[in-house]
């Protein structure tokens, strides 16, 4: 049973003084109990709108203009107001890029838990101070912290120090779901492979359900379990991420996969994708990656691609589409 | 073009320091560059590499002459660069240029391509309009930017972030400069669009002769466009040699930290590793209480733009004062947003 | 189904979808002036603010041809109330308020913008160098700054006018630019020390830009929203303090303007006299204004924060 499943999200921005943009185009996606996906796409792609129609975050411009998002049985899509917070404590939550930056800097990181703790206690509860500040410092041991950081403030903490805080906060309101948004993008790259670790078994011990959202694919693969990948507003694939190393894949997965190389072989090729990706603002007609792919056919200007088998997942491309069954078999053996 | 290798001299940098004194707790003093020599001989492509912190951009930022080393010398053949006043370092600039990292920073969002591009033919070539212009579209030619008209007009947000790097390129490219210091060129770029510029930096150097020195993080593109690396490690060389035995072979346990936070995805299959008490001891340790109010002016600065958090060491051109209070802190973990 | 839009837009590939910024083109000043006049008109408070704005500078410049009558001109009763020939009602001397309302329009515009604009320039002077370039030059600056920010400005105003021999509208133009500068050049100095800083700024002095060009043409053309802010509210300010120069007499008594108006006002008691108007009016047309000078700073807000334009 998916924890969340959202149906044909469309979502466009409208700004009062330029043109409109459709920015996530029919997207369902389902994410089961327990699993740890990821959502990798390039800049402009549609991914952090996603993440934050399916937590319910999206501010004007930005307007779901249809879609409905089942979070375990309840229909979060129409909820407003008081329905909708409360749907936040033990429901879902969102970790930002930003979320070193989105402390307080006049609080103390203590004062931020006990905060978040009694705007979100059960009717009735008490959350005494004692009890709170207990809480908080299991939360920092669980993100890898020393407790003794409650006292301090966020300008005290280095940018990664904050992050971490950032998710035990997303974490003491003991979510079923975490959407994580580039959470290691602004951090340094040793750092970022140490926060990356400590979600990645945050998530393994806790059991929770995660999106993480990166246009890093290296990172994407390594930490999760189900990768899909996102371009020009539309899912164009969806495998588990071992698979992805090896066979054929989307055009697009394929050059993304490319990109990226070891630096210690002896040969390093590194590959890039010409062009740019489309004008959201414009319909799309057929396939959005087709003017960039070196497999287009006619038929891919023409029809735009639905998720068909391949592999052990989906992928959206006519060519890919097209292979026999034996061709199919072949390729997830090979996975 | 004018091939001038013949003509490129060496830059020689000699045991630089660069000390910062900081408002802490006690008066403490930071060495952010301590004791770095290295040569970027005519025509070479050197690397500096190492996590955010570890001086490289501050080295960058010494040897185009925006900040003064507190010891050590900086010899570009034989001009002493450490020691060049506001008029000289003018002059200087038509031989040294800098590709800035971040593309939406380094253009000013009210100028088009082409006066963005122009400035430097009429500043150091002495160029009028009609000529400067002839110029803009054939460095506009060469960075892959065509049509060139269509491209001329442009402003910046006009233009992707690939297209702005490459008018940051043009236009470190428009004087004809002998050496091009290029700091983290590519960090803030999709990854797809990475290789169109390291070609281009590197098509340069074959083209035109130029020095290239080049700042990262990012070991892969250090791979793919330097001959020699140094690794750099909280203001020092910990390691240094030719690229591919450095990161094939690499002696220092700071180079195979670096390298292992390459995730490649081939490499993924292979990784898993990471040891808990590596990991908290890593971060605990690396100075994170700051409590310097050094770090506090970032939160504070006015800048709508939030590149500001690490706006680094490329400050302002006050070459005369040693002692300058670093504007923005080197919280060790923290690097540009992209 | 989403509706097509009309035309495609530029490229903007690589970045999340943000409204477009409007283009400033720095060379033609007219047309950037017109340009940011349209884009003002698009907020619809600052529609308001420039549509009341605009009324009273036609009736400024128009005065002659609108006012009934001269306003110097004594021949009527005094202290009459509003009738047929005089819509406002007489002063006590016997002049026509309402032609007097119109033509002091012209010099509480006047000073209100001349001040408002001196105040802005040695605003922009002050700040764009001192934001510029740290150290002892920005040291001097920023104290003297902070030295007109700490005296009251009213007090000031006051001494200096009761001093100075002449009394002439620009005195008090003077007086109020002198007095209301600070504010800017705070604002200013600081938004110019975080754009210094700019890597476009660093890109410039790279290109071989000479100071003068990397501050008015990099730096400043970067601040208009926040000049055009601080033009608005000196010139805000400006309006009051006219106003209330003259009404405290250290004004040109002889001089028609809005503040005068009040001031002979109170002299002659006219609340007793029942001649309300004569509070009234001055006072409505001050605040309004004002407040159209406010309004206007709200769109030119929203010029400058693209995210405030969004509903």
């Amino acid at each position: 049973m998916a924890l969340l499943q959202a149906t044909d999200i469309n979502v466009t921005y409208r700004p009062s003084r330029g043109v409109n943009i459709w920015a996530v185009r029919d997207i369902s996606l389902s994410l089961n109990a327990g699993e740890f996906v990821g959502l990798v796409g390039e800049s402009g792609c549609g991914k952090s709108t996603l993440g934050y129609a399916i937590t319910r975050m999206l501010q004007p411009p930005a307007h779901m203009e249809s879609g409905s998002i089942d979070f375990d049985g309840t229909d979060i899509g129409e909820l407003s107001g008081e329905e909708l917070r409360r749907q936040r404590r033990n429901g879902f939550a969102l970790v930002l890029q930003s979320g070193m930056n989105a402390l307080n800097p006049v609080r103390t990181i203590g004062h931020h838990f006990l905060d978040i703790m009694r705007a979100h206690a059960c009717d009735g509860e008490e959350v005494s101070a004692e009890a709170g500040e207990q809480r908080s410092r299991d939360l920092l041991t669980k993100v890898r912290l020393d407790p003794d950081v409650l006292s301090r403030y966020p300008h005290e903490l280095s940018g990664g120090m904050r992050q971490r805080v950032s998710i035990a906060l997303a974490l003491s309101l003991e979510p079923r779901l975490i959407v994580f948004d580039e959470p290691t993008t602004a951090l340094d790259v040793i750092v970022q492979h140490a926060v990356m670790q400590t979600i990645k078994d945050l998530q393994r011990d806790s059991g929770f359900t995660a999106l993480l959202i990166s246009h890093d694919l290296g990172l994407v693969i390594e930490a999760t379990d189900r990768v899909m990948v996102m371009y020009a507003g539309k899912i164009v694939e969806d495998q588990p991420s071992a698979a992805l190393l090896t066979g054929l894949h989307h055009p697009y997965t394929e050059a993304l996969l490319a990109c990226y190389a070891d630096p210690r072989a002896d040969v390093v090729e590194l590959g890039g994708i010409p062009g740019s990706p489309p004008d959201l603002s414009v319909p799309q007609t057929g396939c959005s990656f087709a003017p960039r792919c070196s497999l287009a056919e006619a038929i891919c200007t023409e029809v735009e691609p639905k998720l068909t088998p391949l592999g052990s997942g989906t992928a959206a491309c006519h060519v890919r589409a097209r292979l026999t069954t034996n061709e199919r078999e072949m390729v997830s053996n090979a996975g | 073009m004018p091939d001038n290798s013949e003509t490129v001299p060496p830059m020689v940098v000699d045991t630089i320091t660069k000390q910062y004194r900081v408002r802490g707790k006690g008066r403490t003093t930071m060495m952010a560059v301590d004791g770095v020599s290295f040569t970027i001989a005519p025509g070479a492509s050197v690397g500096l590499v190492g996590a955010s912190g570890s001086g490289k951009s501050t080295i960058a930022s010494m040897i185009t002459g925006s900040i003064r080393p507190t010891s050590g010398s900086i010899m570009f053949g034989d001009l002493a660069v450490h020691q060049l006043n506001r008029r000289e370092l003018r002059a200087y600039h038509s031989n040294v240029q800098m590709v800035f990292q971040d593309p939406y920073g380094a253009l000013n969002p009210l100028h088009t391509a082409e006066y963005t591009i122009s400035r430097p033919c009429q500043n150091f070539l002495g160029m009028t309009a009609e000529q400067a212009q002839t110029r803009v579209h054939e460095l506009l030619e060469i960075v892959g930017l065509t049509p060139t008209e269509q491209f001329a007009s442009k402003l910046p947000h006009q233009l992707s972030g690939g297209q702005r790097q490459r008018v940051v390129i043009a236009r470190a490219l428009a004087c004809n400069p002998q050496l091009i210091v290029a700091d983290e060129p590519v960090s803030m770029l999709d990854v797809s669009l990475r290789a169109g510029i390291l070609r281009l930096l590197t098509q340069l150097r074959t083209d035109h002769g130029l020095s290239l020195l080049y700042i990262t993080h990012d070991l892969l593109s250090a791979r793919v466009v330097t001959d020699e690396i140094l690794v750099l490690n909280e203001g020092k060389v910990v390691e240094r040699g030719a690229t591919k035995a450095v990161l094939q072979h690499p002696q220092d346990p700071y180079t195979v930290k670096l390298l292992d936070a390459v995730a490649a995805p081939s490499a993924s299959a292979a990784s898993s590793h990471d040891n808990p008490t590596d990991v908290q001891s890593n971060d605990v340790q690396s100075n994170d209480v700051q409590s310097n109010d050094v770090q506090s002016n970032d939160v504070q600065s006015n800048d709508v733009q939030s590149n500001d958090l690490q706006s680094n060491d490329v400050q302002s051109n006050d070459v005369q004062s040693n002692d300058e209070v670093p504007p923005v802190p080197v919280p060790n973990d923290t690097k540009v947003n992209s | 189904m989403i509706p097509a839009t009309t035309s495609p837009a530029p490229s903007v590939a690589d970045t999340p979808p943000t409204p477009p910024v409007r283009a400033l083109a720095v060379p033609g000043p007219l047309r950037f002036l017109l340009r940011a006049l349209a884009t003002l008109w698009s907020n619809t408070k600052a529609q308001i603010g420039l549509v009341i704005l605009g009324t009273m500078i036609v009736i400024a410049v128009f005065a002659p041809v609108l006012a009934p009558h001269s306003p110097d001109s004594t021949d009527f009763t005094p202290y009459r109330g509003p009738s047929g020939t005089n819509w406002f009602g007489t002063t006590g001397n016997g002049q026509d308020v309402f032609s007097q309302m119109l033509y002091g329009a012209r010099v509480s515009l006047i000073v209100g913008l001349a001040a408002g604009l001196i105040a802005t320039l040695v605003a922009v002077t002050i700040g764009l160098i001192a934001g510029y370039r740290p150290g002892f030059v920005d040291e001097v600056l920023s104290f003297i700054t902070n030295l007109a920010l700490l005296i009251p400005g009213l007090p000031l105003m006051i001494i200096i006018a009761a001093y100075v021999p002449s009394r002439s509208i620009w005195t008090i133009v003077f007086v109020v630019a002198l007095t209301s500068w600070a504010t800017g050049a705070r604002v200013i100095r600081s938004q110019a020390t975080s754009l210094r800083n700019r890597e476009f700024v660093t890109s410039a002095v790279f290109s071989g830009e000479r100071l003068g060009r990397v501050v008015f043409r990099e730096i400043l053309p970067n601040m208009t929203s926040l000049v055009a802010g601080s033009f608005f509210g000196a010139a805000t300010a400006a309006v009051m303090a006219e106003a209330s120069l003259e009404f405290l007499g250290l004004g040109n008594p002889t001089t028609v303007s809005w503040g005068t108006i009040l001031y002979y006002a109170k002299q002659q008691n006219a609340l007793l006299t029942g001649q309300w108007v004569l509070v009234l009016a001055p006072g409505l047309a001050i605040a309004t204004l004002a407040v159209s000078f406010t309004l206007i700073n709200f769109g030119v807000d929203a010029l400058s924060n693209p995210r405030l334009r969004e509903k």
